[in-house]
Formats: C-alpha cells, sequence, structure tokens
C-alpha cells in the first residue's frame, strides 16, 4: 500500500498534540508533513509568561528532541502556508514549496485582536502571543517605566503580571465595566479589582481608548472616550483573540459570521479531506480559546483519519483556573446561572479578598457551575461533583464556607468521585486511569505519576487532586511512604531532627542506640552530625562527633583529588581590606599555595598538606580571618554589590547589610549548603535571584527572594516579601531557614525542598509571615541559640592541641605523604597528573 | 580479632589505642607502606592499604567507617565507594580488591604485620 500524504498545517499546542496522537495511532501508512510558521517546534503557549519567570524557550518546548526526526515527520520549520488548493489537492508555501496532500489539516490557531485605534502601530505597541513577542516585550521594557495592558481578560492579566515582574508601573485598561468579564460576575470582579490593586497593579475599566498619541516616535500617551488619558511608555494588547482563518477562507471553506472554521464531531471542515483543529476551528457557532477541548480535537482529528476509536467532538467544558497577579480565579460551569430554575448561593469576604459563588439547579441537590476568586483551592472537588453529578450535602453553602477551626471541611473527597471521573482536564486522565498506574505500576510518589498518567502536566490545577488521589490510594494499599535515611535508622530526616530535639538527644550513639541498629554509615553519619550541629551547635570535632564528620568537616576544609586540602576563609560581603589581602598573600607563599579568586567572592587556598592546615589557620588566625565554612553543609557566602557606597545607581547599602547577614548566618549548618547575597538596586548585580535567599534594595527596604540556586539544576528564586525593613527582613530570613532545616530532606537545597512543599509560594507564605503554624516564636528561639553560641571552628581547634594532634598524615611519622608531587603552571604549584607521574618516573611503590 | 593473625609474623608496633578515635582511622607508615588503621567501636581493629585505587590518593584512612548489613566498611573520602574491611573488596565494584593486613593489639599497643 503506498502511503498518504498528510499536512499539518501550524505547530502550535494542538497541531503537536494531533501528531503525537498520529504516531500513536501507528502512522506507518503516512508521510506526515507539517508547516510551522515560528522558528521553534510546538512549545507550551499555556505556560507562556514561565518565559518571564526564567523558563528558556527549550524548558517551554513540547517537542522531545528528535522525535519528529525519529518519527519520520517532515518539518518546515519557519515557513508558513500561504495557500491551499483544494482541486489540485496542494499547499504552497511562503518559500514556495508546493506539496500534495491527501489529507490536511488546520491547526492554526488564533492572532491577538488589536482594536482599531489611532496610532495602534506606533512604536512601543506589543502583543503577547508567542515567544518572539515576549522577547520583544522584555527587551523594549529595559527602555520603559510604566507599561499599559489593554484588555482586563484572561490573557490581559496574565500580561499585566509580566510587566509588573518587569519592573514596569503597570495599568490595565478594560473596556467593560469589570475584569474577567467571560468568566466572573459583577462582584466577582470588583474583588479581583480590589486585590489586583492591592499589589500595585493599577485597574481603568468602562475606559475606551480613543487614541495612541507618540512623541519622538515612541508611544507617549492614550487618550480615553471620557476625556481622560493615560501616560505610558509601552503598551500591550491583549483585547481577545481572532481565529486564523485566512487560507481557510480564501480556498472557499465554510467559516463562520465572526470568524473560525466550521467543523463536525469529526473535526472535518465543510470539504471532508480537510479537518481543523484548536483555535481556528468553529464548533455549533462556539470557538475554544482554551488547550484542553484542542486537545480533544486533535485526539478526534487523529483516531478518525487512522480509523482507530470512534470519538466525537461535542463541545467542551470551558471551566478554568488560573492564578492571575498571585490571585486565584476559577470560573466553572454555568457560572452565569443560566440554567433555567438556577440559584445562587455567594459569599463575598473583602476582608480576606475572597469572592465565592455556587450555582445550584433548581432543587438544590446538584450543582451547575460557579466562580471562586481569591481563593480557589476548592476548584477541583467542586468540578467533579458538577461533572459526576454527585448529590450535594444538605448545606450546600457548607462547601464555600472556610471550615472553623477544628471541624473538617464539607467538601468531598477524591473518594466519592467514581472511577470513571476525568480527574485532568487537560489531558483527559481518569482516576480510574491514576488508580491503575498506583496499583499496577507500583508508583509511590507524584513525580513520576505525572510522568506516567500525564495527569497534571498541562495547566497543573489538577495537580492537588491527583496528589490526594495517591495519598488515599496508598493508604488504602496498606503501603507506607518511607523516607528512610538508611539501613540503620528507619526515620526521616524530618523525623530525626525532631527526635534530636524533643528528646534532647546529643550525640550520634545515644540516636543510634534509642533510634537505630547498626554501626551507621556514610550517609547517616554525617547528616546527623548536621543536625545535632544545626540543633545545639556543639562544636564538630568533639570526640563524640568527629568520627561522624566528612573529611573535609573532619579536618575544616575541602579535600582535593591529590588528598591535599584547600583552605578558604571567611570574607564576608566579599570586602577585603587591603592589610587582608596582604596577609593572605603572605600565607600563600610561605607555605606554596596554590591562590584563586572563587566563584564566591573569596580567596581559595589550594594544595595544604593536612599537616600544614592547622600552622596556616594559626597565621590566618592572627590576621584576623576566620573559618569560611567552604567545607561544611553550612551557609557559605553572602555575595554583595558595592551598592550606594559607590555605585551612582544603588538604593541602599547593600555591602553593610551583607556583612551583618553573613556574620549572623555563619557557621549554620543545614541540610545542604546555603547561600546569599544582597543586591542594592534592581540591576541585581550580586545575583541574589540565583540564592537560598537573596536580598534585593528598593526604595522603601527590601526584598525578600527564597529557594533560588544556582548549580546543577539552576532555579531562580521567588519573591517571599517585599519592602521590608531591616528587622522584618531578619525575623523573616531566621524564620525561613530554620524552617528548612527542620523539615529538608537530606542534602536537600532549599530549591529542591521548595518545589517539593505541597502549597507552593502560598504555603510558605502562611509559614513565615503569617506564622499558619503557630511555630515561628520557636523558630526565632533557635536561630537566637545559633547565633549567641557561634565560634570560629578554626580556633577552637587550634587553642586544643589534643585536636591539633589529629592533623597528621602518619600515626607514627611526622612525615608528609610521600606520594604528593606538585608541578608548576603559570607560576603557580598544582597537582601532578597520574599520566604525568610516568614522565618522571615516580610510580607506585 | 583478625583471623589472619595466626601467620602473621614481624608484628610492628604503630600507636596507642587511645591514638584512635573510636570509630575512626589513622594512617600509619609500616616499612614504607602506608597502613590505614581502623578501630570500628570500641576496641575492633582492621588494617587495609590507605591507598584509594579511585582516586589515585593515599587517603582511605580519612574515610567514613560503619557497616552494611552488619559487614564493617570504610568509604573513601574522595568519590565515597565502599570497602569491605574484613577482606578489601569494594561494594561497589567487584573487580576491585584493596590489601589487607594483620593487624592486633597488645595490652594497649596496636600492632601491624605486612607478611
Ligand atoms: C572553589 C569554588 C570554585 C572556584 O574556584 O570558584 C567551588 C568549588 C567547589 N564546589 Fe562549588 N565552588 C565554588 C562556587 C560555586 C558556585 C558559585 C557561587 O557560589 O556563586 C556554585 C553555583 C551556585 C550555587 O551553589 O547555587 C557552585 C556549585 C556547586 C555545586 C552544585 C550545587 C547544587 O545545588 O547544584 C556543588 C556540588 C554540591 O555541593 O553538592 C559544588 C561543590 C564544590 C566542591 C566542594 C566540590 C568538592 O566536593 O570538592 C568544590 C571544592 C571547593 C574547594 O576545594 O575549595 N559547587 N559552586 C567556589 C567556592 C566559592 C566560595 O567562595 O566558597
Ligand atoms: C499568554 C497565554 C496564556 C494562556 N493560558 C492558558 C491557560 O491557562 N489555559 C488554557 O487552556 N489556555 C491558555 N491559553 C490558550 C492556549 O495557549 C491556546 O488555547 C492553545 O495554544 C491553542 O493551540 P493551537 O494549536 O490551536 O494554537 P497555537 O498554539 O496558537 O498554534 C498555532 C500555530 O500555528 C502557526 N500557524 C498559523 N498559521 C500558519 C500557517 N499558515 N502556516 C504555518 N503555521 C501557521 C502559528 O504560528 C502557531 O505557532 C493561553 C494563551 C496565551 C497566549
Ligand atoms: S565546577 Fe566542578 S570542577 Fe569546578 S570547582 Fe565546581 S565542582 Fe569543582
Ligand atoms: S487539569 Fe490541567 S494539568 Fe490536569
Amino acid at each position: 500500500m503506498t502511503k498518504q500524504n498528510l499536512i499539518v498545517i501550524g505547530n502550535g499546542m494542538v497541531g503537536h498534540k494531533f501528531l503525537e496522537r498520529m504516531i500513536e495511532n501507528g502512522s506507518e501508512n503516512w508521510n506526515l508533513i507539517t508547516f510551522c510558521e515560528e522558528s521553534r517546534l510546538a512549545y507550551d503557549r499555556v505556560n507562556l509568561s514561565g518565559f518571564f519567570a526564567g523558563k528558556t524557550a527549550e524548558d517551554l518546548s513540547l517537542v522531545e528532541p528528535n522525535f519528529y526526526q525519529d518519527h519520520h515527520v517532515q518539518i518546515h520549520i519557519g515557513d508558513q502556508a500561504v495557500q491551499i488548493d483544494r482541486a489540485g489537492k496542494q499547499v504552497t508555501s511562503a518559500r514556495g514549496i508546493t506539496i500534495g496532500y491527501d489529507k490536511l489539516v488546520l491547526a492554526t490557531g488564533s492572532f491577538p485582536f488589536v482594536p482599531p485605534i489611532q496610532g495602534k502601530e506606533t512604536k512601543g505597541t506589543f502583543v503577547y502571543r508567542t515567544i518572539d513577542d515576549l522577547e520583544a516585550i522584555e527587551a523594549y521594557a529595559k527602555s520603559c517605566r510604566v507599561g499599559v495592558v489593554v484588555g482586563g481578560g484572561l490573557l490581559g492579566l496574565e500580561c499585566a503580571n509580566a510587566l509588573k515582574n518587569l519592573g514596569l508601573e503597570t495599568h490595565v485598561v478594560e473596556f467593560m465595566p469589570r475584569l474577567m468579564p467571560v468568566q466572573v460576575d459583577d462582584a466577582g470582579g470588583a474583588l479581583l479589582k480590589q486585590n489586583i490593586e492591592a499589589i500595585g497593579v493599577s485597574v481603568h475599566t468602562s475606559k475606551s481608548t480613543t487614541e495612541i498619541v507618540s512623541k519622538n516616535g515612541r508611544v507617549h500617551k492614550m487618550t480615553f472616550a471620557d476625556g481622560t488619558e493615560l501616560q505610558t511608555d509601552m503598551i500591550v494588547f491583549s483585547a481577545g483573540i481572532r481565529p486564523r482563518d485566512e487560507m481557510a477562507r480564501s480556498c472557499g471553506l465554510a467559516v463562520g459570521e465572526r470568524g473560525g472554521i466550521v467543523i463536525n464531531e469529526n473535526c472535518q471542515t465543510s470539504d471532508t479531506d480537510v479537518y481543523a483543529i484548536g483555535e481556528c476551528a468553529l464548533y455549533e457557532n462556539r470557538i475554544y480559546g482554551l488547550v484542553a477541548p484542542g486537545y480533544t480535537m486533535a485526539t478526534v482529528a487523529a483516531d478518525h483519519l487512522s480509523g482507530a476509536q470512534q470519538s466525537q467532538f461535542t463541545g467542551a467544558d470551558m471551566s478554568t483556573k488560573l492564578k492571575l497577579l498571585g490571585i486565584d480565579v476559577a470560573s466553572f460551569g454555568d457560572a452565569f446561572a443560566k440554567t433555567p430554575g438556577a440559584k445562587e448561593i455567594a459569599i463575598a469576604d473583602s476582608i480576606q479578598g475572597t469572592y465565592k459563588k455556587l450555582v445550584v439547579n433548581q432543587t438544590g441537590k446538584l450543582l451547575l457551575g460557579g466562580i471562586l476568586v481569591g481563593d480557589a483551592s476548592t476548584y477541583g472537588n467542586l468540578l467533579q461533583l458538577i461533572q459526576n453529578q454527585i448529590a450535594l450535602p444538605p448545606h450546600p453553602e457548607d462547601l464555600i464556607i472556610p471550615p472553623r477551626s477544628g471541624s473538617s471541611s464539607a467538601l468531598m473527597g477524591v473518594d466519592s468521585f467514581p472511577d470513571t471521573a476525568q480527574i485532568c482536564s487537560c489531558n483527559n486522565v481518569t482516576k480510574a486511569a491514576i488508580c491503575d498506574a498506583i496499583q499496577n505500576q507500583g508508583i509511590t510518589e507524584i513525580g513520576s505519576l505525572k510522568q506516567c498518567t500525564k495527569a497534571g502536566t498541562g495547566c497543573g490545577g489538577c495537580v492537588p487532586l491527583v496528589t490526594d488521589l495517591l495519598k488515599s490510594e496508598l493508604k488504602k494499599a496498606g503501603i507506607e511512604v518511607k523516607n528512610h535515611l538508611c539501613e540503620h535508622f528507619a526515620y526521616s530526616r524530618q523525623e530525626l531532627y525532631h527526635l534530636v530535639r524533643s528528646q534532647n538527644i546529643h550525640s550520634f550513639d545515644h540516636l543510634l542506640q534509642s533510634h537505630g541498629t547498626g554501626r551507621g554509615c556514610e550517609i547517616c553519619k554525617p547528616a546527623i552530625a548536621s543536625i545535632l550541629a544545626s540543633a545545639w551547635n556543639d562544636y564538630i570535632l568533639d570526640s563524640a562527633h568527629a568520627g561522624l564528620q566528612d573529611t573535609n568537616d573532619a579536618f575544616l576544609a575541602n579535600i582535593q583529588r591529590d588528598g591535599t586540602y584547600s583552605v578558604v576563609p571567611r570574607v564576608p560581603g566579599g570586602e577585603l581590606t587591603p592589610d587582608q589581602l596582604i596577609a593572605l598573600g603572605q600565607v600563600a607563599k610561605e607555605f606554596g599555595l596554590y591562590t584563586k579568586i572563587t566563584g564566591g567572592q573569596r580567596v581559595d587556598l589550594f594544595g595544604a598538606r593536612v599537616e600544614q592546615l592547622p600552622l596556616i589557620w594559626k597565621q590566618l588566625i592572627d590576621a584576623g580571618f576566620e573559618s569560611g565554612h567552604a567545607y561544611g553543609k553550612a551557609l557559605r557566602t553572602v555575595k554583595s554589590c558595592v551598592g550606594s557606597t559607590w555605585c551612582r545607581f544603588g538604593v541602599q547599602d547593600s555591602t553593610s547589610l551583607a556583612i551583618e547577614v553573613e556574620l549572623r548566618y555563619r557557621g549554620l549548618r543545614a541540610p545542604h549548603k546555603i547561600k546569599s547575597a544582597v543586591s542594592g538596586c534592581t540591576r541585581e548585580c550580586a545575583e541574589a535571584q540565583s540564592k537560598d535567599f537573596g536580598i534585593i534594595a528598593t526604595e522603601k527596604g527590601w526584598n525578600l527572594y527564597v529557594c533560588g540556586n544556582g548549580g546543577m539544576k539552576p532555579q531562580h528564586a521567588k519573591l517571599l516579601a517585599a519592602d521590608l525593613d531591616k528587622e522584618t527582613l531578619i525575623r523573616y530570613i531566621d524564620r525561613f531557614l530554620m524552617f528548612y532545616i527542620r523539615t529538608a530532606n537530606r542534602l536537600e537545597r532549599t530549591a529542591t525542598w521548595f518545589n517539593k512543599l505541597e502549597g507552593g509560594m502560598d504555603y510558605l507564605k502562611q509559614v513565615i509571615i503569617e506564622d499558619s503554624l503557630g511555630i515561628c516564636a520557636e523558630l526565632e528561639a533557635e536561630m537566637a541559640h545559633q547565633v549567641d553560641t557561634y565560634a570560629c571552628e578554626w580556633k577552637t581547634t587550634i587553642d586544643d592541641p589534643t585536636k591539633v594532634c589529629r592533623f597528621r598524615h602518619f600515626v607514627n611519622s611526622d612525615d608528609s605523604d610521600p606520594n604528593l608531587v606538585q608541578v608548576e603552571e603559570r607560576g603557580q604549584q598544582r597537582p601532578i597528573y597520574e599520566h604525568e607521574r610516568q614522565l618522571i618516573s615516580i610510580t607506585r611503590s | 580479632m583478625q583471623p589472619s593473625q595466626s601467620i602473621a609474623t614481624n608484628w610492628l608496633t604503630v600507636c596507642d589505642l587511645e591514638d584512635i578515635l573510636p570509630n575512626t582511622g589513622v594512617c600509619a607508615l609500616v616499612e614504607g607502606q602506608q597502613v590505614a588503621i581502623f578501630r570500628a567501636g570500641q576496641d575492633a581493629l582492621y588494617a587495609i592499604d590507605n591507598y584509594d585505587p579511585f582516586s589515585k590518593a593515599y587517603v582511605l584512612s580519612r574515610g567514613i567507617v560503619g557497616d552494611r548489613n552488619g559487614v564493617p566498611k570504610v568509604a573513601s573520602p574522595i568519590y565515597k565507594q565502599n570497602f569491605n574491611l574484613k577482606t578489601g573488596e569494594c561494594f561497589d565494584d567487584a573487580s576491585v580488591v584493596v590489601r589487607t593486613f594483620a593487624v592486633q593489639l597488645v595490652g594497649n599497643q596496636v600492632q601491624v604485620s605486612l607478611t
């Protein structure tokens, strides 16, 4: 059988899904060909704004590397299809390629609508749809102070969030009297406006723009029909979308009155050899501007073409849950009570900033829809009640009244859902499919469950439900989720930390006797040494602790590949006097150490033999240095920029603060190393947003970012609180660090810890700022103990001859390790490489 | 103590028991050979080559002492491979074995024999 040509125009989210499904169904009989107008293959448009939060184009990509190549899909990247010849059954592209088709699929998506306002093409106007758009916005915003978003719908608010994060004074201009007119009602819109204004974005409703006025060829101001005006440096239009049906029109396919390519239940257009899917398609006079219905269309069309299964597209649920500017908004089912006899129950709480509305049927027994603003945590459960027609409790209002303390919420949990319940609507995953994966594939953890079922990998809205389901299934199966430290302790690090503190345990042996077995190992010993240090801050080389330490901690220096060590004195905030520099140089010279500036704003002295360490430190301490803990899972450096002391842009004295912070937390031991930085203004020269906690100066105080990370898997830190005075800042850091130390796993840095934290940033804010767990006083007291009991480990060590005598290579000789050989490179010493050893004929005896 | 001690001769005293903290190791220079001696618990002694075949550095005495399923072991301080203290076998790579030596406690003197 000869293969048929199948051309897909558009490689967006839906076009890609379609190809995936075709391949899944078995594409042996097809030549798959796709035109992709953008310069990159399909990416996650839903999470487009993540681009501003640090996601790269690769992170957003939906296409596994080589996926198309491996499955022989012919791709034309950066080439737009421009003409369809239905009689000749061929497609022509902008680059002049013409390819014949047997079947054609249009997945051209939509374009942002720009209202016909005078001046709409002025330099400084943008739309928000593609990665290219965002790159242009980001570049232009650098020269702007004020930004306006035209359109207060779902995308407009997302865009406003982006502008705000780019540091612009942000305004939203909406033509209608309320925000998100499609999803929420007047009361909900009013609350949303209140919440959004509270975080510093100005909202202007009922405003119709008449003109965009330019100055020096750039956007300068907007004028409105009511005679008012607004000055701005840039404008982003987000006033709705329009289906890209231009090619369909010109080749004579049926299109809707207001646009959109008409399709039937099989997603076929008026020409049965041509299909249309995604945002360009019109079904029963409706465009579906969400990804989930588009995915369903992709599946339906692919199945129809492969003759695989008989599925049909019969419309879709437009329920949405979003987090806009950090505010939850959800709208689902019959949100506007259009069903005859429908009744509404609503609670608006302008103190908490929440609005919740339920729409129930005439008898009050079934839920039809609802709106949630400010807190949408119950969205998943409520949606299930609708989709599965589950009978409501006698007082449906209990579903939206916050539970009084002590009583549990009236919400019915995952257990009450039928097996057919669709838990993840983005990927159409049912409860049965998820339970099946848990039961039959031995999955015990959310990451692999997502990977295996795809549930939760779209908008992420269903993750809480999926997690509940996982927990409940594991519990039913009697599977205990193990997080044991190692074979010697059947406890997690968090549990051991709690045991150490609550039972006042001060040694490894005590903990092993009371709660462990065997003798311990290189996993539990350093972990427990760290817990003991975080809890009691005793000297780590006390006889009871010395054998627990990794070699770096045991010798208070970093071991190198040849068994020598490096020495890194603390240089708080990176500030070093000329005298200190000279002292460092003298020590390095005397002991023949290789010197290098580190990536952490200090100086590393390499190549010290174990017996030299105390001698080196004696001199360093005399010169006023102390341990830099480069060897410990402890606070490392607090990087600083020069700040207002010298810099013409600095708004605060970042160096002084960095020094103060470094001195406060020096020596603090934690599950993993902790790094910090302080920048004197938003230019962020200290890279605070890549640190476990980072501080950035503002005109009004300090912004505190947490849980960032460079290293193997870089992740940007997230804003915990803004414009803090110094006392509050320090208090929050105390709480944050101690909470991390209490709850993280062994060798888990703050970023990884945060990624596993259920409830994410909201939860962290509740714990650290609102003290929702009631532990903040304890956390602060624990930190105060650490700060008060700090002592330089090197000072303690060289003052104690019984400790100094451990720094020898041989127990029975004063000789050095005879195997150490160094050679010179660029005027300094470095350890010899193995291959060089032979050259100088020093071989192992 | 060590099974091999009966056939060992040529015992050399290297240090006192107190020179080795419980559950740590030291390195002794024995006739030009670097020997890592470990004190597991209060008085069980083991001796192996101080040379770490993975990092090619003389550092095994500085590893963390512990056990796997009751078998005493040390983890290399550089790349963390584990060695059976009784046999010198590497738990992580069956093809690698480090030498073991006879060691005994006489009074409070720690003695090693290379033969
Ligand atoms: C010396 C230095 C490189 C240099 O010459 O500049 C260095 C050297 C080492 N780094 Fe680093 N890192 C150094 C700055 C960094 C930085 C940059 C920074 O801090 O601004 C990073 C990325 C930022 C971050 O950590 O988020 C960095 C990310 C790592 C990682 C990856 C951590 C991660 O979470 O992914 C490791 C591995 C680990 O810790 O498990 C690591 C581990 C190491 C170790 C300890 C590896 C080892 O076990 O031998 C290196 C030995 C240090 C030594 O012998 O002194 N080093 N390392 C820098 C010392 C800074 C200081 O003054 O203390
Ligand atoms: C910022 C933003 C946030 C969003 N948030 C959400 C959300 O939270 N939840 C949700 O469900 N939806 C959201 N959406 C909507 C969602 O992204 C779309 O529903 C989805 O991308 C539609 O997929 P599509 O494939 O139909 O269109 P698109 O993803 O737009 O893909 C169409 C592709 O076809 C290409 N194309 C068009 N014409 C041609 C041609 N002639 N030749 C070649 N290529 C062509 C286009 O360049 C484009 O790459 C959001 C959209 C944006 C912009
Ligand atoms: S990047 Fe790698 S090689 Fe360089 S210092 Fe860090 S750990 Fe060592
Ligand atoms: S519902 Fe969007 S990811 Fe599951």
